[in-house]
C-alpha cells in the first residue's frame, strides 16, 4: 500500500527550484490547452460523441471521488457506486417533484450522497484493507437492493423515468452541447474541490494515514474522524456525479448503483493509477469508451474486454497509466 | 404455526449449509494466502451453469451425479489455475490480488453470459429427490433435506480434515503464522495449491447443489459472493468454525428476514453484519493475531 506515491505530491514538493519553473509553465500551457479542448468539444464533435463525453465527465467525477478514498486515504471501496446512485435518484426525484432549476438537483444529490456516506461510513471506516473492501461491497449491495425494493420512490427495477430536462435560468438544456457545458462546469467544480482537499493539510494527513496509520494515531491524529470525513466527502462528490448522470440520461436504474458500476469505477481508478486525480479521469474515459462506444460492436460484452484490460494492468502496470510517467520505483 | 416455524428453520438450515460449503474455501484461501477471491461467486455460477447444461435433458440421479463430478473437476482446474495466477502477486499488496480476482470475475461472468445467454435458467432437482416428505403435520421438499444432509456431511469432513489430520495441522499452522511454518523448514506450497483447488471445487459443487434452489442467471454470482463474504466477515477470516457458525446464522437471517420484511431483508442482513462488527471487529472467531489484513 505504501508503494503508491503520486506524481502530484512530487510536483508540490518540487516547486521553487529554477528548473521546475519552466516545467510549471509547460504545465500551465497543457492545462490551458486541455480546458480549451474540453470547452470547444461540442463545436467539433457530433451529438453522439458529445453525449458520450458528457457521460465520461460524470463517470470521471465519480472516479475522482473514489480516488480520494483509494489512492489518497488507502481505503479501497467496492461500494462507491451506491452514493453515485443515491445522488442520481435524489437529483431525479427533486427534478420531478420539486424543481429542475439548476443547480438545485445537483446540490440535493451532493447532500444526500454525503448523508448516505455518513450513515454507512462510520461502520466501514472502522476497518481497513480487505475488510474495508468487503464491508463497502456489502453496504453497496444493500443500498442497491433498496433501489430495487423502494418502488414508490425509485420505480423499482423499471427505474426512475420521466425526469425533466435541467433548467438554467428558466431555459431547458435540451441541446446536447449545452448539457455538456453544464456537466463540464459541475465536473470542474467537483474536481477542483477534491484537488484542493488533496493538497491541503487535511489531504496530507490522509496520505499519512495511507502510509502509516499507527504512526498517525501515535502522533495524535483522530484517524477515525479523518477517514470518516474523507468518506463523507467522497460520498458527497459521488452524489454530485450521480446528479450529473441524471441530468444526462434522465433515467436512473438500480444498475447505475449496482456492483458492476462499483467494480468498473474501481477499475477506472486502478487503470488510471490510484492517487493521481488526472489518472482516474483517464481511466474513467477508457472504461466509458470501451463500455458505451465500443461495447455495441462487441455485442454488449464490453466488460469482457475491460476485465482483460484490468487483469493486464494488475500484472504489468501496478501504478496504472499515471505510473508510466515515473520510471524509478518510489517508496 | 409450529410447522411454519419449522419450515422456516429448515429453509434457513439448507441455505446455511450451502453457504458454508461456499464460504469455507473463501475463508481458508484468505487465511493461508491473503488472497480474497472475489471470483468465488463466479466460480459458483460456473457450477450452476454446468449443472443446468448437464441436467437439462431431465434430472435423474445419474445426471445429477455426473454434474457434480464434472463441476468438481472443473472447480479443481479453476482453483489450480487461480493459484498459479495469483502467485506472481504474492509480494504485492493484498489489494492487487483481490483486484486480479475481480478482473477474472468480470471475465468469467461475461464468458458465461456469452455462452449461456442472459435468460434465467431453472434447474429441477433429480427425480428421486424432488418429492416432499411429511414432517410433523406439514410437507417439506425432500431436496432441501438432502442439501442439509450433504452440508452436515461436508462440514464433518472438513472439520475432521482440518482439525484431526496432519495436512489439517499444516493448514491451521499456515493460517496462524505462515512465516513461522516456512522458517521451521516445512514446504507449504503444495498444501496452498491444494487448499485453493479444494476451495474452488467446493464452490462449483455448491453451484450444482444450489441450482435447484436458485437456478442460474447473470448477477447470481455477485449475490452469492456477497452472502459468502458476509458469512466470512461475521465468522472471522481464516476460521472454519467461524464459517460454519456464520453460515448457519446468515441462513436463518436470510430466511427469517425474507419472510418477515420481504423487500427489506438486506437491511436485516446488513444489521447483523454491523452488529457483529461493532461488537467484534474481527468476526466471531477471528484470531486477534494470525490472518493479517
Amino acid at each position: 500500500m505504501s508503494a503508491v506515491v503520486t506524481a502530484d505530491s512530487a510536483a508540490v514538493t518540487n516547486t521553487g527550484s529554477p528548473g521546475t519553473r519552466r516545467r510549471d509553465r509547460a504545465r500551465l500551457l497543457l492545462v490551458a490547452a486541455l480546458v480549451i479542448a474540453f470547452v470547444g468539444l461540442p463545436f467539433v464533435a457530433d451529438p453522439f460523441a458529445t453525449s458520450t463525453a458528457t457521460r465520461i465527465l460524470a463517470f470521471a467525477l465519480l472516479a475522482v471521488s473514489l480516488d480520494l478514498l483509494v489512492g489518497v486515504t488507502g481505503l479501497p471501496s467496492l461500494g462507491h457506486a451506491a452514493y453515485f446512485g443515491v445522488g442520481a435518484y435524489t437529483a431525479g426525484w427533486v427534478s420531478i417533484n420539486v424543481t429542475a432549476e439548476a443547480p438545485i438537483p445537483l446540490l440535493a444529490g451532493l447532500l444526500m450522497g454525503a448523508i448516505a456516506a455518513g450513515a454507512t461510513g462510520w461502520l466501514a471506516v472502522r476497518s481497513a484493507g480487505i475488510f474495508f473492501l468487503m464491508l463497502t461491497l456489502a453496504i453497496g449491495e444493500v443500498l442497491h437492493q433498496v433501489a430495487h425494493s423502494w418502488q414508490s420512490v425509485t420505480g423499482g427495477s423499471d427505474g426512475m423515468y420521466g425526469i425533466p430536462t435541467v433548467n438554467v435560468a428558466g431555459t431547458a438544456l435540451a441541446n446536447p452541447g449545452l448539457l455538456y457545458w453544464y456537466v463540464l462546469v459541475a465536473f470542474g467544480a467537483g474536481y477542483l474541490l477534491i484537488r484542493t482537499v488533496v493538497r491541503s493539510s487535511f489531504g496530507t494527513a490522509l496520505r499519512g494515514i495511507h502510509g502509516n496509520e499507527p504512526r498517525m494515531r501515535a502522533l495524535g491524529y483522530p484517524v477515525f474522524r479523518y477517514k470518516l470525513a474523507a468518506f463523507v466527502l467522497a460520498g458527497a462528490v459521488a452524489g454530485l456525479a450521480g446528479g450529473l448522470l441524471t441530468a444526462q440520461q434522465r433515467l436512473v436504474t438500480p444498475e447505475d448503483m449496482g456492483f458492476t458500476t462499483g467494480a468498473l469505477v474501481l477499475l477506472a481508478v486502478v487503470i488510471g493509477g490510484a492517487g493521481t486525480l488526472w489518472g482516474a479521469c483517464l481511466g474513467a474515459a477508457l472504461v466509458v469508451l470501451v463500455r458505451d462506444y465500443f461495447g455495441p460492436a462487441l455485442d454488449g460484452h464490453g466488460p469482457l474486454l475491460l476485465g482483460i484490460v484490468f487483469v493486464l494492468v494488475v500484472y504489468l502496470m501496478p501504478r496504472g497509466i499515471a505510473g508510466l510517467r515515473r520510471k524509478e520505483p518510489h517508496s | 404455526m409450529i410447522t411454519a416455524n419449522l419450515t422456516s428453520i429448515l429453509n434457513g438450515l439448507s441455505i446455511g449449509f450451502l453457504l458454508f460449503i461456499l464460504a469455507v474455501g473463501l475463508t481458508l484461501v484468505f487465511g493461508m494466502m491473503d488472497v480474497l477471491n472475489l471470483a468465488h461467486g463466479s466460480i459458483y455460477l460456473v457450477g450452476a451453469y454446468l449443472g443446468w447444461s448437464i441436467m437439462s435433458d431431465g434430472a435423474s440421479l445419474a445426471t445429477f451425479a455426473a454434474a457434480l463430478g464434472v463441476a468438481a473437476i472443473a472447480g479443481l482446474a479453476i482453483g489450480g489455475a487461480l493459484s498459479l495466477l495469483t502467485k506472481p502477486l504474492a509480494r504485492r499488496p493484498h489489494l492487487d490480488q483481490a483486484l486480479l480476482t475481480l478482473g477474472l470475475a468480470l471475465i468469467i461472468a461475461e464468458t458465461l453470459s456469452i455462452t449461456f445467454g442472459n435468460d434465467v435458467r431453472a434447474v429441477s432437482a433429480p427425480a428421486v429427490l424432488s418429492g416432499s416428505v411429511q414432517i410433523a403435520d406439514g410437507y417439506y421438499p425432500m431436496y432441501r433435506l438432502f442439501l442439509i444432509a450433504v452440508g452436515v456431511t461436508l462440514a464433518v469432513a472438513v472439520y475432521v480434515l482440518v482439525e484431526r489430520t496432519r495436512a489439517g495441522a499444516l493448514i491451521r499452522a499456515t493460517v496462524a503464522d505462515r512465516d513461522m511454518v516456512a522458517a521451521i523448514g516445512i514446504d507449504n506450497r503444495r498444501i496452498k495449491i491444494a487448499v485453493f483447488a479444494a476451495g474452488t471445487m467446493l464452490a462449483t459443487t455448491a453451484g450444482v447443489l444450489g441450482a435447484p434452489l436458485y437456478g442460474a442467471r447473470p448477477g447470481l454470482d455477485w449475490t452469492i459472493l456477497i452472502l459468502a463474504l458476509v458469512v466470512v466477515v461475521i465468522g472471522g477470516l481464516g476460521s472454519v468454525k467461524g464459517a460454519l457458525v456464520g453460515a448457519l446464522i446468515i441462513g436463518q437471517i436470510e430466511t427469517l428476514g425474507r419472510a418477515l420484511f420481504a423487500d427489506f431483508a438486506s437491511f436485516v442482513l446488513f444489521g447483523a453484519l454491523a452488529l457483529v462488527l461493532v461488537l467484534r471487529p474481527r468476526g466471531l472467531f477471528g484470531a486477534a493475531t494470525g490472518a493479517r489484513v
